[in-house]
Parts: C-alpha cells; sequence; structure tokens
C-alpha cells in the first residue's frame, strides 16, 4: 500500500525551497488558518486565566468576592468550555483547515464565505455561552452548559465545518486521503453525534434561554457520559491526534513509523471509544452491567492510546537528536508521552475498586489535566511554532527559539506542579473518607479533608500560573515573528522585490 | 477489502467511521430504556413542587454540581456519613440530573431536614459564618433578590412534555391523586402553580421572611427535600440490590 507515497509527498513539500511560498499563498486559503490559529491563542490566554483564578478561588476563597458572576460554580464552565472549545476547538479548525489543504493539495472548498462563517459563528458561540454562564443561563451538563439557542447555532457551524471538510477532501488532487484526515473525519462525525444527542431538550418557551433535558436520572446520566468521555475522546484525543499524524512528521522530516499501525489504532480507538462514557458512573444508580462493559473497553482502550503514542514517538527513531537541537520536537515528543501517561492512569482509574477512592475528588480533576495541558495543549503548541512562520511566510521561523524553550520548560513545570499536587489532594481525601476509627467510627469528618487539602490547592494554583505564564510568552514570540513578517514584507515593497519575499 | 478502498473514497470513510462510532452507544444507552429494572419500584417518589423546581432551576443555574454531588454510593463510610445509598428512582424526575462529578464539598443527596431553615439561609449567605474553614463561595444574593416565578407554568409544561407528571387535565389530577395523594395532587396541578408557590414560600418561614419571595426561598425549599422522599425503614434489606 502506498502510505509512502503520501508521506513522501509531505516530505517533499517541505523540502521544497521558499520560492514555492508564492504559490502556496494563492493556491490554499490561508486566511482562515490564521484567523483561526489567533484566536486560538486569545482563548488559550483568556481559559487558562480563568482556570488560575477558578483554582485560586479554591485555595483562597475570598477571590469570590461575593460577586454572582465570578463564583466558582458560574466561572468553571467559563473555563472548560473557553480552553476546549476556545482555545482546542479554534485550534482543531486551524490545523485541519490547514492539513487537509496540504495533504489533498486542494483549495478549501466553500470559497471565501462558508470557511468564514464557520468562524465567526464559533467564535461568537463560544463568546455567547461564557457570558450567559456568568449570568446564570447554563443547562447544566458538564462541558455542554450551552443553551438551547448556542447549541442550534453550534449544530448549523458543525454541519457547515463538515461540508467545508468533507467537499474539500472530495476534490482532492491527491489519490489518497492522508491518515491525519482520517482523525479529523471521526472527530467532525463522533462531535455532531454526540452534540446532537445529548443536547436534546424542550426549551421552557420559545423566548426563554432555558430549557430541562428530554432525559431524566439514570438515563440522563449515561447520555450525558456517553458524550462526555467522548467530547475527550474524539474532540480531544482524534482531532489532537490528526494534528499529531501530520506536523510531528513534518517537523521531524521523517515519514510515520507505521502505516499499518495508524490504520489499526484509528478504528479500534473510534469503535473503543463510545463504550466507556460509563465509567464516570460507577458504583452510582446506573446498573452495574453498563458499569463493567465501560470498565472492560477502557482497559481495552489502553491498546489503541499507545499504538497511536508508539507511531508518533517512534517517527522519531533515527532523528533523536533533534530533542537536543529542537524545541518543537521537544514540545511534540512531550505532548506524546504525556498522553501516553494519561491514557494509562485512564483505564487503572476505570477500574471499579480504584475508582472507589478516586472519583468525586480532584485525583480526577489532575488526570484531566494531564491530559489537557500535557497532550492537547503541548501538541498544539508545537504545532503552532511549526505552523505560524509558514502561514505568514517567516523563512527563519519563529522570532525566538530561546523563548519556546522557556515557554517549553514553564509549561512542563506547572504540569508537574499540578498534577502532582492533585494526586495528593485526591488520594489524600479518598483515603481520609474511608478511614475509621478504632470503635469503627467515621475518622475524619469532611471539612477535615477540605483542610488537609490547602497546600495541594496552592501548590496547584501555582502549576497553573507557571503555564500561563508560558502561554503569555509564546504569544509575544507569535506577536514578534508575526510583525517581523509584516515588516520585511513593507521593505521588500519599497524594494520593489514583494513578489518574491511572500 | 483492502483498506485501500476506504483511503481512496471520502464516503466510504464516513459510512464506515459513522458504523463503528454507532455502535458502543446503542448498546450502551438503548436499552436503558427498555429494561424494566433500571430503575427501582419505590414508593414516595414525586415530581418537584413548584416552589421546589424553582429551587432546583437556581441549584443548577448557580452550577452547584460543580462541587457537589447527589449521588451516595453503596459504601460503609459514605453511609454513615450520608445515609442510604442513592437509588435510580429518586432521580427519575431530574430534567437534567445532578449527580455530579467532583465533591469539592459533601454530597447533599440526603441533605434535607439534616439542618434548620434558618441554618441554610445562615450558610449560603455566608458560609464561614458556620464553617470556619469552608471554601464554598457566599451567596448574598439568594436573599436579596426576589424569585422570578412568572413562567413556573411553562416551566412545568415544559417538563411535562419530557414526561414528568404535571397534571392538567382532571384526569390526569385524578391520577396523580391516586399516586401521590390529594394535597401534592393540589401542589402539581399546572392551572394552580402560582398560587401554589406563593402558599409553598409564605407557608414556612425559609429565609426568616415570610412576606418577600425570595430566591433563598426556593433554595432552601429545594435543598430541604433532598433525599427525603423514600422511606427506607419500609423496604426490607436487600431489595434495592435485586435492580443493581
Amino acid at each position: 500500500m502506498t502510505m509512502s507515497t503520501t508521506v513522501g509527498t509531505l516530505a517533499g513539500t517541505q523540502a521544497k525551497p521558499l520560492a514555492g511560498k508564492a504559490a502556496a499563498v494563492d493556491q490554499y486559503n490561508y486566511d482562515i488558518v490564521k484567523k483561526f490559529a489567533i484566536m486560538s491563542l486569545v482563548w488559550g490566554v483568556v481559559g487558562m486565566f480563568a482556570g488560575v483564578w477558578i483554582a485560586s478561588e479554591l485555595a483562597w476563597p475570598f477571590l469570590n468576592f461575593d460577586v454572582a458572576e465570578i463564583t466558582f460554580g458560574r466561572l468553571r464552565p467559563v473555563h472548560t468550555t473557553l480552553v476546549i472549545f476556545g482555545f482546542g476547538g479554534s485550534a482543531l479548525f486551524a490545523t485541519s483547515y490547514y492539513i487537509v489543504q496540504r495533504t489533498c493539495q486542494a483549495r478549501l472548498w466553500g470559497g471565501r464565505w462558508l470557511p468564514e462563517f464557520t468562524f465567526w459563528g464559533w467564535q461568537i458561540g463560544v463568546a455567547a455561552g461564557v457570558i450567559l454562564y456568568m449570568n446564570g443561563f447554563t443547562q447544566g451538563r458538564e462541558y455542554a452548559e450551552f443553551v438551547w439557542p448556542l447549541d442550534l447555532a453550534i449544530a448549523v457551524v458543525w454541519v457547515a465545518y463538515f461540508l467545508v471538510f468533507t467537499m474539500t477532501l472530495v476534490k482532492r488532487s491527491q489519490p489518497h486521503i492522508y491518515v491525519a484526515n482520517w482523525f479529523f473525519m471521526a472527530f467532525i462525525l463522533a462531535t455532531a453525534l454526540l452534540h446532537i444527542f445529548n443536547n436534546l431538550a424542550v426549551p421552557v418557551s420559545l423566548t426563554s434561554l432555558e430549557s430541562y433535558s428530554l432525559f431524566s436520572g439514570v438515563q440522563d446520566a449515561m447520555t450525558q457520559w456517553w458524550y462526555g468521555h467522548n467530547a475527550v475522546g474524539f474532540f480531544l484525543t482524534a482531532a489532537f491526534l490528526g494534528m499529531m499524524y501530520y506536523f510531528v512528521p513534518k517537523q521531524a522530516g521523517r515519514p510515520i513509523y507505521s502505516y499499518r499501525l495508524s490504520i489499526v489504532h484509528f478504528w479500534a480507538l473510534s469503535f473503543l471509544y463510545m463504550w466507556v462514557g460509563t465509567h464516570h458512573l460507577h458504583w452510582t444508580a446506573i446498573p452495574d452491567w453498563t458499569s463493567t462493559l465501560a470498565a472492560t473497553f477502557s482497559i481495552l482502550l489502553l491498546l489503541p492510546s499507545w499504538g497511536g503514542m508508539i507511531n508518533g514517538v517512534m517517527t522519531l527513531s533515527g532523528a533523536w537528536d533533534k530533542l537536543r537541537t529542537d524545541p518543537i520536537i521537544l514540545f511534540m515528543i512531550t505532548s506524546l508521552s504525556f498522553y501516553g501517561m494519561s491514557t494509562f492512569e485512564g483505564p487503572l482509574m476505570s477500574l471499579k475498586s480504584v475508582n472507589a477512592l478516586s472519583h468525586y475528588t480532584d485525583w480526577t480533576v489532575g488526570h484531566v489535566h494531564s491530559g489537557a495541558l500535557g497532550w492537547v495543549a503541548m501538541i498544539t503548541f508545537g504545532s503552532f511554532y511549526h505552523l505560524i512562520p509558514r502561514l505568514w511566510g517567516v523563512a527563519k521561523g519563529m522570532h525566538s527559539t530561546k523563548l519556546i524553550y522557556v515557554h517549553f520548560w514553564l509549561a512542563t513545570i506547572g504540569i508537574v506542579l499540578y498534577i502532582s499536587s492533585l494526586w495528593v489532594a485526591g488520594i489524600g481525601q479518598g483515603l481520609m473518607l474511608r478511614a475509621f476509627d478504632e470503635y469503627g467510627n467515621l475518622g475524619y469528618t469532611f471539612i477535615e479533608t477540605v483542610t488537609f487539602m490547602h497546600l495541594p490547592y496552592v501548590v496547584r494554583a501555582i502549576g497553573g500560573m507557571f503555564f500561563l505564564s508560558g502561554i503569555i510568552i509564546m504569544v509575544y514570540n507569535v506577536y514578534m515573528t508575526i510583525s517581523g513578517a509584516k515588516r520585511s514584507v513593507e521593505v521588500d515593497v519599497t524594494a520593489g522585490s514583494a513578489a518574491v519575499a511572500r | 477489502m483492502k483498506h485501500e478502498s476506504v483511503e481512496i473514497n471520502a464516503g466510504l470513510l464516513i459510512v464506515l467511521t459513522l458504523a463503528v462510532i454507532s455502535i458502543g452507544g446503542l448498546v450502551e444507552i438503548v436499552p436503558l430504556f427498555h429494561i424494566k429494572d433500571t430503575v427501582e419500584e419505590v414508593k414516595g417518589v414525586r415530581p418537584y413542587t413548584p416552589l421546589e423546581l424553582r429551587g432546583r432551576d437556581l441549584y443548577v443555574s448557580e452550577g452547584c454540581y460543580a462541587c457537589h454531588s447527589q449521588m451516595v454510593r453503596p459504601f460503609r463510610d459514605e453511609n454513615l456519613r450520608y445515609g442510604h445509598y442513592s437509588l435510580a428512582a429518586e432521580s427519575k424526575y431530574d430534567h437534567p440530573f445532578q449527580w455530579g462529578s467532583k465533591r469539592t464539598g459533601p454530597d447533599i443527596a440526603r441533605l434535607g431536614e439534616k439542618y434548620s431553615d434558618q441554618w441554610h439561609t445562615q450558610h449560603l449567605v455566608k458560609p464561614q459564618a458556620l464553617v470556619p474553614e469552608s471554601i464554598m463561595p457566599p451567596y448574598p444574593w439568594l436573599l436579596k433578590n426576589e424569585l422570578m416565578y412568572s413562567d413556573i407554568e411553562n416551566r412545568m409544561k415544559a417538563l411535562k412534555m419530557t414526561g414528568v407528571p404535571y397534571s392538567l387535565t382532571a384526569e390526569e389530577y385524578q391520577a396523580n391523586v391516586t399516586n401521590f395523594g390529594q394535597p401534592m395532587a393540589d401542589k402539581l396541578h399546572i392551572p394552580n402553580a402560582k398560587a401554589t408557590l406563593e402558599a409553598e414560600a409564605k407557608g414556612r418561614n425559609w429565609d426568616g421572611d415570610k412576606e418577600r419571595i425570595t430566591q433563598m426561598d426556593a433554595m432552601v425549599a429545594y435543598l430541604q427535600m433532598l433525599g427525603t422522599l423514600v422511606d427506607f425503614k419500609k423496604y426490607e434489606q436487600g431489595y434495592f440490590a435485586s435492580f443493581r
């Protein structure tokens, strides 16, 4: 089979001299990719700031300031929505639009206005959603808090996205659909399916923003966590694997390690993820059989998850020396390592006996962040450091390589502080809550566990601050890169050689 | 079939992917609507009264579920700390469910009638006044804000569409009399909703002020009924386990 051809093409386009850039700008719609990339960073900063803020509220509760709009309960969905859908979502739009054009060697379908519609629809949806949460309008479903009119609008935007992506695939001038695009396709289809079924609701009235979910109790819980875990599985995993499958080989300058492995793990991952949501509901009133199925499939899921990790990491075989000289590779390999780690921790936590301790504690929150910060954010940073100079046509790469290193270490130290403090908080609280004294009474009151968690909460907030300062440095570096690109174009215009520069 | 045929055909890729991602959800979700044992048969569970319903709406809107679960698990420590483990039946009128996923504060599935109304009001206004180590945010505005309930009938009608047995017709009302008793059936009758809510708010000293109908009235009314509907003394040990 002909993976080698496709990968060969990939390496070929990279090797092309800059003179090819002029053609690329006209051949592809880079404008939409730039817009999404910039908004991804904007939401990243705002969303991570919201995260640091609510983490600080837990450590120092006076930060709630008796202001309704910024209490923990209202800000928490603001944080999750901004980082998942604002930062992550915009990054996925940007990279999928870039990758589908490059690997299909076809301009984005839909002319100017349809991709533009997906951009404005997505940005306005995210912004309106979080403003409404702060004012108390939410569906009360985790990671699906958008009120029903926004859910409808988002569904329309998503259909447009599906059309733009699929029609670009259809009109490709390459015979094969590159593996990254399979993952993006699975992500687009699964997200549509999950979004529609999880948000079925009856509005209070046509003029009200409020609604009641169509399902109740057990069925509602099952639907919500089928959605919730697959938001992780497809939005935060499959799609970012798509990103990985393009940018890791490009940055490493080597083909993907194993074509066979990418096929096997793609289908296995797509099939298995949809079964595991109920592991969020172990020991609840959900029937045991669903719980057992979910735990079983969660263990199985380790295999395709690690298949992806191995395929990414081994792509670097023979080029490991790049870890010493290229901070972008450092970001990518670290992200794959965190992916491997959190997809090992996940199946572990899905075992009923472990879950009995870990569920409802901060261990879960730490686990999510080792995936979200370690995998999702790090692979995005790495990919953007590769992508941004190419979008703006800066031949020498990012403005400062040193600052990429600074960002890398801030992010890595931040994650380590974050997850290790929450292991302490989560496992500590879990053990305290199930401790008994010699007479068989409870060993601790609940509030004693809250007091115990103060110190880990402080460390967690500091970890978050490290991570946030990292992305702020990245924004500065990106700003300098882009403005440098604009300056050099202006110089070239005066010299009469603008065409060559672009 | 060679895998290559999927790689050169976008339509085939879409169809196969859709098939593969549909199976897990279908197998796990659809049976829950059809297997009878999923929700236990138990007496006492009823829909929320209008005031409780508005309280629940506020609970959702403030995002309380981000820190409080409403799901007691069948463990010894949870039994000692919170009470009998939660039944599926106890949330069968919950749209959306509020089981939660994180206990930054304690579980509150069985909070009802454990503390006085006055305790709840003071605690919500300033948690640290009663529990100095608490990290819960204060909610003073619940006491200041008037409760909005002009659309209470629409809310109950929307819930009725999802299957909650609020009554509109005489027949539905009679069915509720049979199932929940006449006093409760009156409260679940949609045409009475506004009067019922006002009577409920003024009939008990929820927030310390019987005249004004505040958000606090509704919130306390909701918190005080949580987990109180089923009388577990009436059931033999092991009865509920047979549904699991």
